[in-house]
This record gives C-alpha cells, structure tokens and sequence, in this order.
C-alpha cells in the first residue's frame, strides 16, 4: 500500500466533548506521515490549533469539516488517502458520509487506518452489539430504537432506571439515566432529535468503570497501551470523572481478563490503529459489560499518551500507513520498539475542569452527559499526592483537596448521593464531619480504596489544623509533602505563611526529586525528557547543565478564556527559543496540548504552574529566565511573587505587568497619560459605588483585577445588581482592586495585538469586533483587517498603543481592548502577555508574531514588521463556538463574562464569505426555510427591520411571537404566528422546534437580563439550544447574517487553501 | 509506622519503614515491573532466594484473596502454597484496602507467612542501581542484622520441588510428565483444563520409565547448571522423541540438555510487558516474564533454532529442534500475573503430543 498524498481531517473548534485533544493527535499525525515523505493536506477551520501552522501539513485548508466542503476539498487536492480517526467525532461522522455518500470510492481515496465498516460497527449500537455477541463477549441488555412508543416498550421490558444513549454523539449527548416512564417519554423525544437512532439499555450504576486504550496493526499484532480506572463509579461520564492510570483497585484476574477481552473484540472488530474500549465492571462479582468501543483517536487517549508517554496518535498514524508495531521505535527509550504495553511506576490521576458558574441557569449536576471544557493531569508516586496535586492544577481556587475555605456544602448527603462538580470535595467534608468509609461509599459507591486515601489526607489535615509551624517536625513534614500538601496548604492550616512553610522545608531540606517518565519502570535506560516532581523519592533521575537555557510556563487547563491559543503561543515560543539556541523549559500540566508532548521542547516539566513547583525548577534547573506571557493568566499572576523571589521573569516588567493588571492602577496611568477610558472609580464603599453609578448612569460595569475572561465581571443595571455583584466581583480578585466603570452601550470595540521590545512597537494588528461592546472580547466575532473601522481611528489607536509601549517599557506581547463611538476612542484594558487572537492575527497576517515576542523576550536581533494590515486583500473572520447544547438550563445568551468554549477562524475575499465559511463550521447549518423571530422592544424591532425584509424577499417563511408578529405587519412584513410555549395553543413554537420546522431563531432580548430567567424568550432560546437550532440574539450579527444570506450562496464560498490567500 | 533498613551488598543503605513479619531477611535483590498481581509474584516458587522490588508504587491496594482450590486441588488464587519471596521492597504500602475477594491485608499475610516487607523506599533509584551494575545480594534489616545471602550458591530447585509424584486428573486420554522443578499452579490448571492427565514428579525423579505421551519441564529458580540430574534425565528423553516442552528455567534446562549454553543475565527480566517476537515472522507477543538466566543463542547446536526473541534486547526467548517436536519458551504462557497472550501454546503442545501419540 503506497500512497503520496494523504488528507487529514481536524475536530473544528473546541467545544465540551470534543477539545484540545484533537490538537494533540492531528499534529502528531501530520508528523508521522512527513516522517514518511507523505504530502499532507489538512482540513481544520480551528485557526488557534498547532496542527494549522506553518512548517506542519503542506497545505492548510481553514474550511469546514463538513461532507460538503471535504469533498470540494478532495475534488481540487486529488489526495489518494484520507485520515478519519484524528479528528474526533466530527471527522468521523464526516468521514463515514463520505463513505457512504460514494465520494471516496469515486475519487479513489482510500480510507488509511480501521476500515469504514468497522468504524461503523462501532457506532452502531445494533451492529456492535451482534459483532461482540459473536464472539462471546458481553454488552449490556439493550436496544436500540427509533420512535418514543418503541423507547417505552423497551424500557419496560429492561426494568426502570433505564440508560439512554443516542448513537453518533459525541461526549454522550443526549445521554442519561432515567428513572420512569413520565421522564423517558420526553428525554426520548430530546435525544431523538439530535439523532436519529437512540439507545436503551440496562444500567449499571455503582459498577466500576474501566477503560483500555488498544493498538492494532494490519499483520494482528495487538497490545493495551494504557488502562484507566474512574474513581466515579459508572453512570458519570467518562470525561466527567476522575481517572486514574493504572487502575487501583484491580487485581491481576481483572486486569488481565479485560485485556484480553479488548484484544479479542479489537481484533473481531478489524481495528487498525488505536482505540479506546470501555468498561463496567461489577465491584462484588466477575461480571462485565462492554459500554463502548471509540474506533479512533479520543479524549481518552491523549490522556493515555500523556499519562504513560507512549505516542498513540503517532504511532496510530503509522499503523494506519501500513507499518507494522515491530517496525516502529519507542521514540521514549529510543532504544526498544513500540510493540509493548508501557510499565508504570507512579500514579496519574486527571480531573475535568467544569466552569459552570459561567453559565445563568445550569445545573451543577454531572452525569452521563459532559459538561466539563477542559481537565488536568497529575503525576505522583502517591494517589494522595496526585490527587491534591490535580486539585491545585484545577485553578479554581482550591488550595487542595482539604484546607479550602470556599466549600460548604448545605445538603452533604445530596451532595454525595447526587455529585456535582464538587463531589470529591464533599467526600473530604463528610470524611472530616465524621463519616464513615462504609457510609460514604453506600451513598456513592466510590471503591473505598479511593476513600480510605482520601481519609489519610484529611486525618493529617486534622493533625496539625491550628497548630503552628514549630508543630511540624521533619518526618511530618516529609508526610505532609509526601501526601500532596503544598506549602501554601499547610501555611492555612498551620497558621503561617508560604515564605514560612518553604523557609522550614529548605531548613529541613525537603525538596521534591525529578522522575522521568520512561515507559519501562526504569528497566531500560531512556533518553526521555519527560518529567515530573515528586516528594516520593531522593534522587532526581536527571543531571543539570549550565548550558542557556529558557523556561516556558504553560496554560493550564482548557477552561472558558483560556484554551489552545495559549498553547499554540507557547509551542511557537518554545520552538523559537530552540531555535535561537536555548535549551527549553516547558511546565504545564493539561494532557490535551500540544506543548506538553515529549518532541516540542527539551525538558518538559510535566506538574503544577505554582509558586512553588516553579521556584523548585528554578532551583533545580536554574534556566536564564522564565516566560510568562504565553500561556495566558495562570503564568502571568506568578510575576510578582517569582520577582520578589529573585527568579528573572522575562519580558515586560512584573512592575509593569502590575501597572496593567490591577485596574485601578491602570486606571490611573491611563488619566496621567491623559489616555481616554469610560469614566472609572475603585471600590472603597458600598455608598461610593451608588453615588459613583447614580452619577455617571446605570448601566455600569463592574471590574475585579487580574483576572481572565471577565470572571465575575457584571454590568448592573440597577442598584440592586450592584450590590450583588460588588460582593462576587471582590471574593474572586481578593487581593486585588475592583474597579467600576461606566457602561457604554453601542460602542464599537477594537483590539491590537501587539509586539514590542524595550518600549518600541515591532509588529501590530487591529481587528475590529461586530457585535457592539457589551459582548466579551473571547466571544465576540472578530474582523481581522477591520472593515468598517475609520482610518483616524486605526491612527489613532495606534498612537495610544506607542504610548503605552514606551511608558511600561513593553518586551513581548501585548494586547489592547478599545471602545469607539462617536470619534472618539477610550481604552477598556491593556494585558501585557499573548492574548487568545494571536494565533488568528498570526495566521491571517502570516506573520508569527509570538515568534517575534519570543526573539524580542530573548533579546535577539528583531526587525520591525514590514507587513501592514493595509497590504492584505483577502479578510479574515475569527467566530467563537458556543457548547450550550450540553449545557442544560444554562441560557444561551453572551454577556460581559465569556461562554464560549472555542473558536474558528476562515479566510474569504470579503467579510461576509469569511463570515459564512466561519458560520458553518461553528455546525451550524444554514437556513433553507422557516426563521423564528423573537424581540423585545419596539426599538430593536424596529432596527432590524430591514434585515427581515432582505429575509423575506430571499423567500424564507418568518415565524413571529405575537408582539413581533404585530410589530412587523404594521410595517407590511407577512409574518406567521406562533404561539408563545406557555399559551399551550397551536400553532406553538414549541410543536415547531420539536418537529424540526424551525431553522433559525432570531431573538433579541431586553438588557435587563434579571428576569430573564423565567421568560419566554429564554425558554425559546433554551429549546432552540435543547434541539440544535442556531440562534442570533445580538443585532449587529443578525445584520451580517442577513447580509451574507442575501449575498452569498454556497457556491460563492471559495475552496482555497491558507498558501492560496 | 517501625523504622526499618535495606542494605545492599555496595554498602548503599535506604531506610524504610517495615511491614509483613518483623523478622529479618537476606537474599538477591531483584525488580519486577508488573503493575498488577503481588499475591501471584509473591508465591511463584521462581522468586525463591529472592528479595524482590515491586517498581509500581501502590501495592497492597486489593489485600489478599483466601485460597480457591478446584476439583483437582490446584488452588487458582496463588501460584504455590506459600510465599516464595524472602523480601518485599516498595515505596507506597496500602493500609487499607478494598476488593470484593479480599481476605486479608497484604502485611498480615506476610506476618503470617513470615516474610518481610519494607516500603517507603524510592524503588525507582533503587531499580536504576540494580539495572546499571546488575542484580546484587541485600538484606532488610528489622530487628537483628543478618549475614548476607547469596542463593545462587545452592540449588534452589531442590528445595522447591514436590517431595514425591503427584498425578492430577487420572485416567485420561493423553498423559503429560510434568517435571517440577518449581512449577507454577497454572501451568498445571492449564493442563488439566484441556482434559490431559498430569504426572508430576520431582525435579531428580527418574522419569525415563514414566508411561507419558509428553513431556514437559517446568520453571524454576536459580541458575540452570545446578540441575545435573534433570538436564542428564532430559537429555535421555531427547533420543526417545516424545515431545518435549519447557517454560522459563524447562527452557534454559533442555538448552543445556540439547548441548547448548547458558548465561546469568545483568538483572534479568521480570516484567509483565515483554515483547517477544516469532523469529521470522511479523507476530510480536507480550509476555510475562521472570527470570535471571538465559539461554545463549550462538551456542544452540546446529539442529536447533531461536523460536523467539525479545524485541527490547535481542536475548533469546524460546529455541525449537529444527525436525523433532522439541521445543520451549522462555516466557510465560499460563501468564499469572501478566498477559494471557501466548496460553495458546498449551493448545499447541498438546495437538503436537495427539499427533505424536497417532
């Protein structure tokens, strides 16, 4: 089997269910085909990926992963091979309807990896079902049904509480347990709108779940690389558990008899490459059932690569060629093959990252379907040090698993009977509050082996809560470390300080050790650079050198405002350090990156971006200096404390940093500069604060320090708001100024990303955002050259800009946020480290600008950009990617705080193709026929009026809520009513959605989002995100839409790649 | 929480604290990278003389099962009658633990059975030691000091070995002498599940007279060369043509026996993760293995062949005779811990043995 050109499928925008990890597989898998002299052509509209930068495929198409456009793709590449597996679900199910539309036959393009009729044997529950059945092996009872009548029988048949699952979703949409026939009937009809196929089967709660990630190739070698146990016992979700690998509480029989299960059903299936297949196994028998096989590269896996350091997606990529196991090398060890399951010697432990207080509405509730937007990876030689470890890497303000003072749980037992995201803290509540292992586990069926760890960690909490660091003698100490207590842990419970803390462990010369990670449990000497810290040891595995070097901390965890952009940034900082002549540094800790596989720096510190673990590395390592302007907020808050340690911080001063962070000393730059900013005060009193917004007007914009993705920023409209987002905005930025501002309602806002070096501006680029300010920047649409943007405004921005480069004398990168209306301009915030457009503006300038900041930090000879944004004659539309569809309850509206989970970003000769092609692969799918319009107020209606017309006139029916739909027949415009939900008549809009009818929803709400909650027009925005149904609620967005639906059809949207532009 | 030492013949001493028996110990230190299966490792007769190092860190996690004999009173939860091991070293002990077949704790059962144990040791610095200057003597000191012990002076097999002739599963059609120098429980389950009869005699036994219709030789401890007796009694087989089969020590023993040579290795292979390849073919096997000493394959007479081959380092794995149905592996078939990948060499065995018997 030779093939030449192979195209490679991405999984489009993050989003919960399908995240970074795609990144991670796809780049890995363009690099094993290069490795083969392979032309590779990648389709990912995802533009902040590592995967679609330069020096990786030879051609990069930022389109759609959709049949439609794929084919196109093919049609103009002529590629004669096609990679399905590396682009998660999306790929997949684009894949297979290629397959079968007969598009791959008839171009000759050959499906490299499992056969499209085994991946179809995995996602079809009926066919799975009957292919394991054949050989022996069991699933659980279960049918899979197509109308709700057929549901109903089923589920009586099987006994209540049933489990439904919908067939080709991805993160188990549409998924959950159900306990009666009232809630099946319309859970039924929920997950059969998404899917045309659901599943209902016997559940199996409190059954232990398992996973096993399975290697294949085409000559029957078949190994497990990776075992995984979920500490949540079956009936949560996989990514919304915590794993551990390896199991823990499996003896050699489970362990074994599972392997050998998978093989047998890997090899039955004809699997070629990697997958993943999950387990239930029962905890008081030998029983087991077979949950699922994921025929392609997963969340899962690239936990499993990290976790055990064996390149999964790279060798999956390899088998999928045709290479053989034996014929590829361990590229850990370098010496031994890839035919080998990997030995551990530590423990790993992953959490979801949820972020759901995010969202107005959700429930906390996690289940059979994610919610979560990210997750960390922890490594330790104890499960209590990897747990704790995790819970820090979270960045949710826990300090650990205990010693926190933000949870309190007012219902403990619901809490544990019914977990939220704060389960495993309420474990360590109930263990403290007195309650028994056996009790705890008959409430949550939690192994007590993950119990009786936790009671260790919160009995040495006991032993020395309120006493004082005199108490805690050396072995204590050591135990205390030992079992993951970090030292600013134990300065809270001990009352002291973290200084304190560290100053005793040097006293007593506690230090971690560094561990590699080598596949082999030290059986074979590696080369590798994977590394981790523990206390668990006295010797570090590797030696320190003089030679220059730089440290790069990470990202962290993919959460709301901060995801692969910043990892895109550190990748591209770390390899230009490399590539100048410095031996790097990476510390981060989130296995769905780029930046943390073993091939991109030269030492990768695989642990927690804190205080602590850096001034270790600094000790150890001893690196020319550390950057923190890449990976987003988490490095970037470390400034002053590693300044204060005397650990050199690169770049821009952490005084400066400072001087923009903390917003009321930025404010106050800003009035010296005589820079224009909306008018400002800082919150000293409550009675200031009501003067301050009765004065300027209501309303006003409330603004904590050092913080990302407008975390508990709020506009208040009235009095009342105020002071209840004062007390939010002041417990999230503690030890940091909030700032109140007044709210400029219909502003235009623009940004510059931008690079400097010791004051002087290097390279810039302004983008322009469509919706009004009022919309976070992170899920805003962005316009990159700005289209409607005056040039005095650009001049002027730019003078700004220079200003503020010298005066915090700027080196790397930074970014500026600006409101504009009415000719004037006024500054909303300055940060002083990369900011999520970077890889956009990059890409679209074709200029690196994080490679420039890099050289710049580093102190390289630099030139000033050539490049100008007026030379660019084709635009580029960065659009974010919304997840509200798995979020239940949660309304789907955009606000002053971020929601938006990922983003995409296309090319187009003019705004509206860019916008289109930026549309569809956001999913949505364009409207053919039936609009719902939905607004509030006369104004709005009003001035949207000429986008319906334009609607109208291209032949769409409009659907209207009486109000709308009186409004616009005043004006001449036909409209079809709707019955609002509540008025229980038909036509309903509720029938409607239900049926499929409606397209598109466009509904614009009040500003005063307070009661909101309970009205329709969220309850028609909640069900348009309940059943798939794009929605448009903010004007400017409704216009472009409107524009391009007029302007543009299909054919319009050019099939180019990023070289053609 | 009992302080406790590991003392290895360099001189390099680590502390630790105890658990198990309070009771002293010496022996070869060796590492086993398996992840999963301490109450199999620990009474495989193979360890005997051993103290052996666990490098994954958790252990303990699911205690001790309680005996499981079956019909034939092979007991399916352990792979002899005892604790084999003279030593355990690990960095994290599990007080606790939970399994729904748990009996007891792991400490206890070592109590019981009087073998030390000794955890919070950093067993990966431990394992680099043992892996770049080879497998070396050492003692946990608990209470009283003890002289070290070099068990590979002695012959071990001896001491493992059944006392006298057991036969499992009379009266059936095929008969398989199984020559125990050490032998595992599941090897012999493994037989007698596909319905043969088991003739197991001690390692010295005279078995040339045995009425059988194959013949196996079992795994064991210690080094090859100190069973004369067996390697002459195999010898004497290999000119009556019946089959033969061996696994690990039955490999190296009918190497020697076939005239060829073998040698002790650095720290050997005791892992659960081996790769072994089918000489001449693309097939590759994860295998479980424990042993010390190897078969040389440039010393394999000119009517013998490598079977198999360890992907990570080359050494051999298995030798076959080019014509006759001799044959062995150096792996671990019946697994037990390990992988279950390469049972099928039960099944073949016996369908060479039925063919021979026609």
């Amino acid at each position: 089997m030779k093939v030449n050109k192979v195209i490679i499928l991405g999984s489009g925008a993050l989003k919960i269910g399908e995240a970074g990890e795609f990144d991670y597989s796809g780049s890995q898998a363009i690099k094993a085909l290069k490795e083969e002299r392979i032309k590779t052509v990648l389709v990912n509209p995802n533009i902040a990926t590592v995967q679609t930068s330069k020096g990786l495929a030879d051609k990069v198409y930022f389109l759609p992963v959709t049949p439609y456009f794929v084919e196109k793709i093919i049609k103009k590449e002529k590629p004669d091979g096609i990679l399905l597996s590396f682009g998660g679900q999306t790929a997949l199910n684009c894949g297979v309807e290629l397959y079968k539309k007969g598009v791959l036959k008839k171009n000759n393009v050959k499906v490299l990896g499992t056969p499209v009729e085994s991946i179809i044997a995995t996602e079809d529950r009926e066919i799975f079902v009957k292919k394991l059945d054949e050989v022996g092996l069991l699933t659980p009872k279960s049918k899979a049904v197509k109308a709700v009548s057929d549901a109903l029988k089923t589920a009586k048949k099987i006994g209540y509480p049933v489990m439904i699952r919908s067939a080709y979703a991805l993160g188990g949409l549409g998924s959950g347990v159900v306990k009666d026939e009232k809630h099946m009937k319309d859970a039924v009809s929920k997950a059969l709108s998404a899917s045309p196929q659901i599943l209902v089967e016997e559940y199996l709660g409190g059954w232990k779940e398992v996973e096993y990630e399975v290697v294949r190739d085409r000559a029957d070698n078949c190994i497990t690389v990776c075992n995984m146990e979920n500490f949540d016992p079956l009936g949560i979700h996989t990514g919304e558990s915590i794993v551990v690998a390896p199991s823990q509480t499996l003896n050699n029989h489970e362990y074994h008899k599972l392997r050998k299960i998978s093989i047998n059903a890997i090899r039955h299936l004809g699997i070629v490459g990697e997958c993943n297949i999950q387990y239930a196994l029962d905890p008081d028998s030998d029983e087991y059932r077979i949950i699922e096989v994921n025929a392609r590269l997963s969340r899962s896996s690239a936990l499993a690569s990290k976790a055990t350091g064996y390149p999964l997606a790279f060798v999956a990529a390899k088998l999928a060629l045709g290479k053989l196991l034996t014929q590829i090398k361990n590229s850990i060890t370098k010496k031994t093959m890839a035919c080998f399951e990997p030995a551990l010697d530590y423990v790993v432990v992953k959490i979801p990252r949820w972020d759901l207080k995010k969202f107005k509405g959700v429930s906390k509730r996690i289940g059979s379907g994610m919610k979560s937007v990210g997750e960390v990876m922890s490594i330790g030689r104890k499960f209590e040090e990897a747990l704790q470890k995790a819970i820090r890497m979270l960045g949710i303000g826990a300090i650990g698993l205990v010693a926190n003072g933000n949870y309190s749980f007012k219902n403990l037992d619901e809490e544990l009977k019914r977990p939220t995201d704060e389960r495993v803290f309420a474990v360590a509540r109930a263990i403290e509050k007195g309650y028994s292992v056996d009790k705890i586990f008959d409430m949550t069926k939690i192994d007590k082996w993950f119990l009786y760890k936790i009671k260790n960690i919160v009995e040495l909490k006991k032993e020395i809560n309120g006493k004082n660091l005199g108490y805690i003698k050396k072995e204590l100490m050591i135990d205390l470390k030992q079992k993951g207590f970090s030292d600013e842990q134990i300065s809270v419970l001990a009352n002291s300080t973290e200084e304190n803390v560290r100053k005793k462990r040097n006293i007593y010369k506690i230090h971690p050790v560094v561990k590699q990670i080598d596949t082999l449990a030290a059986e074979y000497p590696a080369k590798t650079n994977y590394l981790y810290l523990t206390f668990n040891g006295n010797e570090d595995d590797v030696k320190f050198d003089n030679r220059k070097s730089v440290a790069v901390l990470g990202g962290g965890p993919y959460r709301i405002g901060s995801s692969v952009e910043f990892d895109w940034c550190c990748v591209s900082s770390v390899l230009t350090a490399k590539k100048v002549g410095y031996k790097t540094i990476m510390i981060n800790f989130n296995p769905e990156t780029v930046s943390t596989d073993y091939d991109i720096c030269d030492r990768l510190y695989f642990d927690e971006l804190s205080f602590e673990s850096v001034y270790e590395i600094n000790r150890k390592e001893k690196p020319n200096g550390f950057i923190i302007s890449m990976g987003g907020q988490i490095p970037n808050n470390l400034a002053l404390p590693m300044e204060k340690e005397g650990i050199n911080v690169l770049g821009t001063s952490p005084k400066s940093i400072d001087n923009a962070e903390d917003r009321y000393k930025f404010s106050k730059l800003l009035d010296e500069l005589e820079i224009d900013q909306p008018e400002w005060k800082e919150l000293k009193s409550l009675t200031e604060a009501k003067s301050f917004a009765k004065k300027v007007g209501y309303p006003v914009l409330i603004r904590p320090s050092y913080v990302l993705s407008g975390s508990a920023m709020n506009v208040a409209s009235d009095e009342e708001d105020l002071v209840n987002y004062l007390k939010q905005a002041s417990d999230v930025s503690k030890k940091h100024p909030v700032v109140i501002t007044k709210f400029l309602l219909g502003a235009k806002e623009i940004e510059i990303d931008a690079v400097a070096k010791n004051g002087e501006l290097l390279a810039y680029a302004i983008s322009e955002h469509i919706e009004n300010a009022g919309v976070h920047s992170g899920d805003a649409t962005l316009v990159f050259p700005p289209q409607k943007t005056y040039l005095e405004t650009i001049r002027r921005i730019k003078t700004i800009t220079k200003q503020l480069t010298r005066k915090l004398k700027i080196t790397g990168p930074f970014n500026i946020q600006f409101l504009a209306k009415n000719n004037e301009i006024k500054i909303i915030e300055l940060n002083l480290r990369a900011s999520r457009s970077f890889p956009f503006v990059s890409k679209i300038l074709k200029l690196d600008m994080i490679e420039l900041a890099t050289k710049a930090i580093l102190n390289e000879k630099v030139h000033k950009a050539k490049k100008s944004i007026f030379e660019i004659d084709y635009v580029g539309v960065k659009m974010s990617q919304f997840s509200f569809t798995r979020l239940a309850g949660a309304d789907p509206i955009t606000g002053v705080e971020m929601a938006s989970t990922g983003e995409v970003g296309c090319f187009g000769d003019d705004v509206e193709e860019a916008y289109l092609k930026s549309l569809i692969s956001t999913g949505v799918k364009l409207p053919e026929k039936n609009i719902l319009v939905s607004i509030s107020g006369d104004e709005n209606r009003y001035e949207i009026i000429d986008s319906i017309k334009k609607l109208k006139e291209q032949g769409f029916d409009i659907f209207a809520t009486q109000n709308t739909h009186n409004f616009y027949n005043m004006y001449g415009i036909k409209t079809k009513k709707l019955h609002k939900i509540h008025e229980k008549k038909e036509p309903n809009i509720l029938t409607y959605m239900k049926k499929g009818k409606i397209e598109l929803v466009i509904s614009i709400p009040r500003l005063n989002l307070k009661d909101e909650a309970k009205s329709d027009t969220y309850l028609i925005r909640r069900l348009a995100a309940d059943y798939s149904i794009h929605i448009v609620n903010n004007i400017q967005l409704i216009k472009i839409l409107t524009d391009s639906l007029t302007n543009k059809n299909m054919e319009d949207l050019e099939i180019l790649n990023w070289d053609d532009y | 929480m009992k302080k406790t030492r590991l003392i290895l013949e360099d001189g390099t001493s680590y502390e630790g604290y105890s658990f198990g028996s309070k009771q002293s110990t010496s022996g070869e230190v060796v590492f086993n990278t398996g992840m999963v299966g301490y109450p199999e490792s620990l009474t495989d007769p193979s360890y005997k003389g051993q103290i052996l190092i666990l490098t994954y860190p958790l252990i303990g996690n699911y205690g001790v099962p309680k005996n499981d004999f079956d019909k034939h009173g092979i007991d399916k939860n352990f792979e002899s009658d005892k604790i084999h091991v003279s030593g355990l070293i690990i960095s994290d002990y599990s007080k606790e633990q939970s399994h729904w077949k748990c009996e007891k704790s792991l400490s206890k059962w070592m109590e019981e059975e009087g073998v030390p144990g000794i955890y919070g040791i950093d067993t990966r610095a431990l394992t680099k030691k043992i892996r770049e200057k080879g497998v070396m003597l050492g003692k946990i000191v608990v209470d009283k000091d003890v002289k070290l012990y070099d068990p590979n002076q002695k012959n071990l097999v001896s001491t493992v070995s059944c006392p006298k002739k057991i036969v499992y599963n009379h009266g059936k059609k095929l008969k398989i002498l199984l020559v125990d120098c050490g032998v595992k429980n599941h090897i012999i389950w493994n037989f007698v599940k596909r319905d043969v009869t088991v003739i197991r005699v001690p390692w010295d036994h005279n078995f040339l007279d045995e009425d059988y219709d194959g013949l196996f030789i079992s795994n064991g401890p210690g080094d090859p060369k100190m069973c004369k007796e067996t390697i002459a009694n195999i010898k004497q087989a290999l000119k009556k043509k019946k089959p033969v089969w061996g696994i690990c020590l039955g490999n190296q023993l009918l190497a020697l026996a076939s005239g060829a040579d073998t040698y002790k290795l650095k720290y050997g292979h005791r892992a659960q993760n081996q790769p072994c390849i089918d000489v001449g073919t693309n097939r590759c096997y994860i295998t479980s293995q424990n042993h010390g000493f190897a078969v040389d394959e440039k010393k394999l007479k000119k009517d013998w062949k490598p079977w198999f081959r360890n992907a990570n380092d080359g050494t051999n794995e298995g030798i076959r005779h080019k014509t006759k149905p001799f044959f062995s592996v150096q792996f671990h078939p019946e697994a037990m811990p390990g992988p279950k990948d390469t049972e099928f060499l039960f099944d073949k065995f016996l369908e060479v043995v039925k063919e021979h018997k026609k």
